[in-house]
């Protein structure tokens, strides 16, 4: 049965879409924003805390809202530095009820206190996705104005305190996370995943830089699998190839597993989208909707209920990294997770978000997405089950992608960051625009 | 819990250690000594007379050794009557009706086990030792020198000693567990009925392997893992498929969890888990370690033969597997770091040859499966992608999805994958990994292909019956033919 929104998905031009889906998408940061600090929710349920990482993503996409006319550079200006100021002022006493330590960042927040809730831990990760968002402000709001001034100075602040070296605790890699209940968290980083744009930060922090070995260490762990004839390096949920290419360009730039392989992280994001494609095409587990056009295991929400008697045996996952081909995968889908690969595969990634638009409009509320879909178990009135309300990252990361797609504005601005430069140059990455070389024409 | 003194049991009992056995009187001097009765013993025993030398061997306890009486064999039944339990009742996935009634007989497992253990202890008894010309003594035995052990009073003389103790469980120091009283894979097997809640301490392959068994017999299965991942030298997507299997089987699956302490209350045992700084307690009937095994070597009198030794690693050898007594060598579980029945015969073979016939076979040169006889199984042979890349050699693996091979699809038996690792821009094959219900079974034509030098490429001219599992090998090999055409193109 074809419904409404197909006719509308097929008159809208494909700018028109993306520009919708990103503006729509924006609107998650102005509904979840805390003025008083500047912290955004996790997710737009109700009572959800903060995620430090969706913050830096906040922090990404207001120069995204500034160009786009979404809102004013003052208003853009003032939310950052609410929220780098909080930062900088929090505690960062490592205490239990704190905010952070040793310049890392507890992965979820009290909304208005900022105090660390759900016994989280301090992040890596998400403490450099967050700075990843502050370094784009600080490259973005580069003019002389008290306020970006002040702005870039905080930034400077937050990042030059990051003490990376202790976040090794004497590991070959970066440690996952610290607990002040139990100290170092007992995972590390191993096999390819989002974590490159943190060892680019550690490796070109100016103050507490890893040494270059330790990413050598990281990438020792990388599996350059042929699967399903397609030569890749392997990693299963969709985010993990977008993640760390919201912020940095990738394009022909290539660190020593790269120019081994002859082949760069772009070019390996875009296999890792026709990976995903010919897993869905092939549905190995006969999951409903899945096919070429229909795709994005990722880490996402999912179902979890109990299932209703005599319904068939199927296990259901909840919140997980839903990957390929490995799993786990119960049948769920992000549709945010297939559009955020539109810098890499633009035509594929296009025609995938109007299929799955057009086919699991449930899933695309007012055009911004939900999490997850799960077309296998229908909710009563035949709909797909769909995940209740926002998440930020979901939010952030289609929004970036999209942007650099159109534009590369993200890219660009990071091009410009010392930091990130250094830090690419010590994990030995060369070529590209990093060797100076011209840009490449973004394919649209 | 005793084992029934069955008919089984004194068959079995008859062939590895006869009650009424008198030990031979020992020649003035053996051309091998070899301590302990296990593969490795057995092996090198039939080995050495083979060449029509003077052998003893000593045992302690019962011939055969681990494999035999508490390892492999037993597990090995207990396994497969559990896989077809699990089968009865997901009968429904195959097209068929489940048992309206699906009841264990617990007893009727480990009868079942007992009869497969007394029979296959024919091939390990003392009487086909005599039969070969081996002296075989019981008893514990000590080197009182260089060349010299003492077993019951009396001395032995050797030329050449090979040192095949084997290894015994190794007891995680936990508050409160001996206490409250666990069992090992040393007594598992004693058990007669089944424990109702089981708590299983390691994610090794023993503790996974009798961690799915006993829940498919109906225990309500608990697995703590210390490690975020099962199986941590595995790769981590065999791993993940492991725990996937496990949740489907109803396992509790507890990973990056400590055990610290156990208490008893009211029967049960109450154990006290703690995860980073989650903090839980579980009530059990019965708990078994799985956490890894040491060297036996306590009571040898190793100082007396200058033979270098740590409680870790266990007797140091070279890569001749010759100690630092040049008389005496050791081969299995005793010093080696890979644990497994094949290294135990294959090192056993290596250490008589070069022990009597001045053989310069090498450790290092030798090619080692093993396998994890989960469902599905985890089999890997080589190096894996990390070890290679560690020693700088470019690596790319061919993956073939267990759901693309038409027999697994037939069989529903769909979970797994094939990977073969290749030196990049070659096809030499560096390793392999197998998650696949055969995976044991498949390991060895990659095993033998490294043997023989025979690349990947080369296995796509190997023909497999149609349809079969294996197939999944070959794809692995076509995929490795088209790149290679590619990159000449």
């Amino acid at each position: 049965m074809r419904r409404l929104s197909d006719s509308v998905s097929l008159l809208i031009s494909d700018d028109d879409l993306l520009d919708r889906l990103q503006c729509a998408a924006f609107g998650y940061f102005l509904r979840t924003y805390n003025p008083t600090n500047g912290l955004i929710a996790d997710t737009s349920r109700n009572s959800s805390p903060c995620s430090i990482a969706v913050v830096g993503f906040a922090l990404s996409v207001y120069p995204i809202a500034v160009e786009r006319g979404w809102m004013t550079r003052a208003d853009a200006v003032e939310r950052s530095l609410a929220a780098l100021r909080f930062f900088r002022d929090s505690d960062q006493s490592g205490q239990p009820q704190a905010t952070g330590y040793k310049g890392f960042y507890f992965h979820f927040l009290d909304m208005q206190s900022g105090a660390r809730v759900w016994n989280s831990e301090l992040s890596m990760i998400d403490t450099a996705l967050l700075l990843a968002g502050a370094l784009t402000s600080a490259s973005y709001f580069a003019s002389n104005t008290s306020g970006e001034i002040q702005l870039r100075e905080l930034v400077d602040v937050l990042y030059r305190r990051v003490d990376w070296c202790w976040a090794q605790d004497g590991k070959s890699t970066l440690r996952q996370g610290w607990k002040p209940e139990c100290g170092f968290l007992n995972y590390g980083w191993d096999g390819y995943n989002e974590g490159i744009v943190m060892y680019v930060l550690a490796l070109g922090s100016p103050t507490h830089p890893i040494e270059s070995g330790q990413y050598a260490a990281w990438t020792a762990t990388y599996q350059w699998e042929n699967l399903y004839g397609i030569d890749f390096l392997y990693a299963g949920p969709l985010f993990i190839h977008q993640f760390s290419h919201a912020w940095i360009d990738f394009r022909g730039i290539r660190d020593r597993f790269m120019r081994e392989k002859h082949c760069d992280y772009f070019e390996n994001s875009r296999r890792a989208t026709e990976v995903q494609r010919e897993y869905a095409r092939r549905n190995p587990h006969g999951f409903k909707g899945y096919d070429e056009d229909c795709w994005g295991l990722t880490a996402s929400d999912g179902p979890s209920q109990p299932l209703a008697e005599g319904a068939s045996e199927r296990r259901l996952f909840g919140y997980t990294a839903r990957g390929v081909p490995y799993g786990p995968d119960d049948g769920t889908l992000s549709g945010w997770a297939a559009l955020a690969s539109i810098p890499f595969a633009p035509e594929i990634a296009l025609r995938t978000a109007r299929s799955m638009r057009d086919r699991y409009p449930e899933m695309l509320p007012s055009h911004q997405y939900a999490s997850s879909f799960n077309p296998s178990i229908a909710e009563s009135d035949g709909a797909a089950w769909v995940s209740v309300g926002h998440f930020g990252l979901d939010q952030g990361i289609v929004l970036m992608m999209i942007e650099n797609h159109r534009s590369g504005l993200l890219w660009r601005l990071l091009r410009g960051s010392p930091a990130i430069c250094s830090g690419l140059r010590r994990a030995d990455f060369r070529g590209g625009w990093l060797s100076g070389k011209s840009i490449p024409p973004l394919d649209r | 819990m005793t084992t029934p003194r069955d008919e089984a049991e004194h068959e079995r009992l008859n062939h590895l250690h006869p009650p009424n056995w008198c030990n031979p009187t020992p020649v003035d001097r053996y051309d091998l000594v070899i301590l302990g009765g296990g593969t490795t013993g057995l092996v090198a025993a039939h080995a050495a007379a083979a060449l029509g030398v003077k052998v003893a061997l000593i045992e302690r306890h019962l011939l055969g050794g681990n494999c035999l009486n508490i390892g492999c064999v037993p597990s090995k039944a207990l396994i497969r009557t559990s896989r077809l339990y699990a089968e009865m009742r997901h009968a429904e996935h195959f097209g068929a009706q489940s048992p309206a009634d699906i009841r264990v007989d617990f007893a009727a497992v480990m009868q079942r086990m007992r009869d497969i253990r007394a029979r296959l202890s024919r091939t390990s008894s003392v009487h086909e030792l005599g039969a070969v010309g081996v002296h075989v003594f019981f008893g514990d035995a000590h080197f009182i020198g260089s060349d010299a052990l003492q077993l019951n009073g009396g001395t032995l003389r050797f030329r050449k000693a090979l040192i095949a103790t084997g290894a015994q469980p190794d007891i995680p120091s936990i508050d409160g567990l001996v206490a409250a009283g666990y069992f090992t894979n040393a007594d598992v097997f004693d058990l007669t009925e089944l424990p109702p809640r089981l708590l299983v301490i390691g994610g090794g392959p023993l503790g996974c392997e009798m961690a799915q068994a006993f829940s498919r017999f109906g225990a309500r299965t608990t697995i703590v893992q210390n490690w975020p991942l099962f199986l941590p030298r595995e790769e981590r997507d065999a791993a993940q498929l492991l725990s996937d299997a496990f949740a489907r089987d109803g396992i509790e699956v507890r990973l990056n969890t400590e055990v610290v302490s156990v208490r008893v209350e009211d029967g049960q045992k109450i154990v006290h888990l703690v995860s980073d700084d989650y903090h839980s307690t579980i009530a059990v009937d019965a708990i078994l370690t799985g956490t890894g095994r040491i060297p036996s070597i306590d009571g040898l009198g190793l100082e007396a033969a200058g033979v270098n030794f740590d409680r870790d690693h266990g007797v140091h050898v070279n890569d001749f597997l010759r100690t630092s007594n040049r008389r005496i060598y050791a081969a299995g579980d005793v010093c080696l770091e890979h644990k497994f029945n094949d290294m135990a015969d294959a090192t056993a073979r290596m250490a008589v040859r070069n022990a009597l016939q001045f053989g310069r076979q090498r450790l290092s040169k030798l090619t080692i499966p093993w396998c994890t006889y989960t469902d599905p199984e985890v089999a890997h042979v080589g190096m894996y992608v990390r070890q290679a890349r560690e020693r700088d050699i470019p690596v790319k693996t061919f993956t073939v999805l267990m759901h693309d091979v038409d027999r697994a699809v037939a069989d529903s038996e769909e979970a797994g994958f094939v990977k073969i690792h290749v030196k990049e821009g070659s096809d030499h094959i560096l390793g392999a990994t197998i998650v696949a219900r055969h995976a044991g079974e498949m390991i060895g034509e990659i095993t033998l292909a490294m043997v023989a030098g025979v690349g990947l490429r080369t296995l796509s001219r190997v023909m497999h019956p149609y349809p079969t599992q294996a197939q999944a090998i070959t794809k692995a090999a076509d995929a490795c033919r088209r790149a290679s055409r590619e990159r000449e193109t």
